[in-house]
């Protein structure tokens, strides 16, 4: 099994490294660079005064040349410098990953919960009305627009009703520590955790429902029943299991997603996440945040897919990695 | 064989709900299985011999409803059990084996597991007793190195050892009666031949009925003591496999023996019965087989037959045997 984990993460170096050049090209072939976009519209810039600050940027050097700076940096540990937080570009993201990472990972936590109980439900109790109420109320929350869907519940519950905080990530003016901390975030959290949900929940009760439904129809799931099982045995032990195997790949493959940030949602409730930082970064052609960051998600990917593959293994006998 | 009955099949009909209509999967089933004897069910795909089984066991899909008729196990109608009842039947008094090995064991749980599993739910057997006892039931069934298998999983074992497994599970709570569904349609000859051998063993030494649920006319002349031959969801005879085999009352039973291959003798061409089975979606309400019946007489596309016995208590639902004793 290790030796497996450790040929895997082998074999995926030439992948980030093919990774990381088209990251490299799709960044610095797109128009305009961070000069353009800070002093553009500036009149007082005179052109020298730019190719100056390009030099000093590094940002006149040929294509191959730049590459070979920013990998090598990398290689060392060094994603270089944000031109907008003039800090470290591990720095930046360190500041904002995790802000996101908790809306994320709470957001996962219960989204994959509800949809294993609604969409398990909803399969045993194939078209009944509690089936096709739910796939209704799905749909729905799934085909409702990020920003409509969080602005309708900002509306409802922090303007009519002030249940929740407009927006934000803590009261401002409050320092609150310890548990009171914790408590004033969870209240800040309520929101864009209840948008993300209902918008990715959709999906995945589908997902649940149909894998679900195909293992019921089974040969073991019948023998299981002739054995005399009790249901939730048959449902939870033998249907349940093998529903599960093809979700794992779903399930690894959120890694990335727990860091990504959600860009809309965020800037909606105002929430400091990464998310809102690299959007800002996109337009303001911040190079070395936008790559790093880049690159910091695409490792990701590739992590979750050796992970499901690993976790495959785990879970079904028949592709075991000796 | 005045014996009480095991099981008795009283008036059964099965429907299924379907897109396309009702489909009459079986109407009007009555037969009996006697404790310790072998029953075949013969027939053609879509007669309706797994749906009589299955309505036994109660395992029919969600658009089947047994809609009239009683079955009786053991004193009880099976028909009118709670579910709680119903479950301590399945796997403890009655054992079912399936036709596909391949897929009727769950892969993802060792056989082990699998085999303890009714085991601990209905003989109160504690992980570990129960552990011992598959250890032993997978001896029985004639697979070496027990103490392995015990922890494999199904995809490491053959066709012929998964039907092995299922017949250790089904005989795990010694019931008083086994249904085995085509339990070597989907093996090679020779492990058929093998299996058959098993469960005839294991029947006599065990003393369980079985109700033996095949197509293949090999088997029931190697294993019955009684046949009920079925034909478009209904018993069109039943009676001692001496006496069906000798001496068929029925055309169909007629032409199914022969269209049998007899070895030592070459013909150019095995007999077919001519015609098609009809579709279960709106039978005749004439003798199903009147289509194909080489004795076709004007009453048969009038009426459906009813069931005639002879003197030695051979059941047959035709017309031609109308003036023997009317039952």
């Amino acid at each position: 099994m290790t030796q497996y984990i450790i040929r895997r993460l082998i074999e995926s170096i030439p992948t980030i490294i093919g990774a990381s050049i088209i990251i490299f090209l799709v960044f610095t072939m797109a128009p305009g660079d961070f000069i353009s976009a800070q002093f553009g519209m500036d009149s007082k810039m005179t052109q020298e005064k730019k190719e100056e600050l390009r030099e000093l940027y590094g940002l006149n050097k040929p294509l191959p040349e730049r590459y070979a700076i920013w990998m090598g940096e990398i290689v060392k540990g060094n994603f270089g410098e944000s031109y907008l937080y003039k800090k470290p570009v591990t720095d930046v993201i360190n500041t904002f990953v995790w802000n996101s990472f908790i809306l994320s990972a709470t957001v996962l936590v219960l989204q994959w919960m509800a949809a294993a109980l609604v969409g398990i439900v909803a399969a045993i109790k194939q078209y009944t009305l509690y089936d096709q109420l739910v796939t209704l109320f799905v749909f729905l929350a799934m085909s409702l627009p990020s920003f409509f869907l969080g602005l309708l519940l900002l509306k409802l519950f922090a303007v009519d009703y002030r249940i929740f905080p407009l927006g934000g990530m803590s009261s401002t003016g409050i320092p609150h520590e310890g548990w009171a901390y914790i408590k004033d975030v969870m209240w800040h959290m309520a929101l864009p955790v209840i948008t993300l949900t209902m918008l990715s929940i959709g999906g995945l009760t589908r997902y649940f429902r149909t894998s679900m439904l195909e293992v019921i129809r089974q040969d073991y799931v019948r023998t299981a029943y002739a054995k005399g099982l009790k249901d939730h045995v048959v449902i939870f032990k033998h249907a349940l299991r093998n529903a599960l195997l093809p979700l794992i790949t779903l399930f690894a493959l959120e890694l990335p997603g727990l860091f990504s940030g959600a860009i809309i949602t965020e800037r909606i409730f105002n929430w400091p996440g990464i998310g809102k930082v690299t959007l800002d970064a996109i337009f303001q052609r911040d190079y070395p945040l936008v790559m790093g960051f880049t690159l910091f998600i695409s490792v990701l990917t590739i992590l979750g897919n050796i992970l499901a593959d690993v976790l495959y293994g785990v879970a079904d006998p028949r592709v075991r990695h000796r | 064989m005045s014996q009480k009955a095991l099981v008795e099949f009283k008036d059964l009909h099965t429907e299924f709900y379907t897109e396309a209509g009702v489909v009459k999967a079986v109407s009007g089933v009555s037969f009996q299985i006697r404790p310790g004897e072998t029953v075949c069910v013969v027939g053609e795909s879509g007669s309706g011999k797994s749906v009589t089984a299955l309505s036994l066991m109660r395992l029919l899909a969600n658009n089947a409803k047994i809609v009239k008729g009683e079955i009786i196990f053991d004193g009880r109608d099976v028909l009118k059990l709670k579910p709680h009842e119903m479950r301590r039947l399945r796997g403890n008094e009655i054992g079912m084996i399936f036709q596909e090995p391949m897929t009727s064991l769950n892969p993802v749980l060792t056989v082990g597991e699998q085999i303890m599993e009714p085991i601990i739910e209905h003989r109160m057997f504690s992980k570990r007793e129960a552990r011992k006892y598959a250890i032993e039931l997978i001896e029985m069934v004639g697979i070496p190195r027990a103490h392995e298998i015990v922890d494999a999983y199904p995809h490491e074992l053959s066709g012929g050892m998964r039907q092995r497994i299922m017949i250790a599970i089904a005989l795990s709570c010694e019931p008083k009666l086994i249904i085995a569904d085509e339990p070597t349609t989907a093996l090679d000859v020779t492990i058929q031949a093998q299996i058959l051998d098993l469960l005839r063993k294991l029947k006599s030494e065990k003393n369980v009925a079985l109700m033996l649920i095949t197509h293949d006319l090999g088997v029931v002349a190697e294993m019955a003591d009684y046949v009920v031959v079925m034909y478009g969801g209904r018993v069109v005879e039943e009676g001692k496999v001496m006496e069906v085999f000798k001496n068929p009352r029925h055309p169909y039973t007629e032409g199914l023996l022969k269209a049998k291959p007899i070895i030592g003798e070459r013909k150019e061409r095995l007999y077919t019965i001519p015609g098609q089975v009809p579709s279960p979606l709106n039978l005749p309400l004439y003798c199903h087989f009147a289509d194909r019946c080489p004795y076709v007489m004007p009453v048969c596309k009038e009426q459906y037959p009813d069931t005639f016995i002879d003197a030695d208590g051979h059941k047959v639902a035709c017309w031609l045997h109308a003036e023997g004793a009317r039952a």
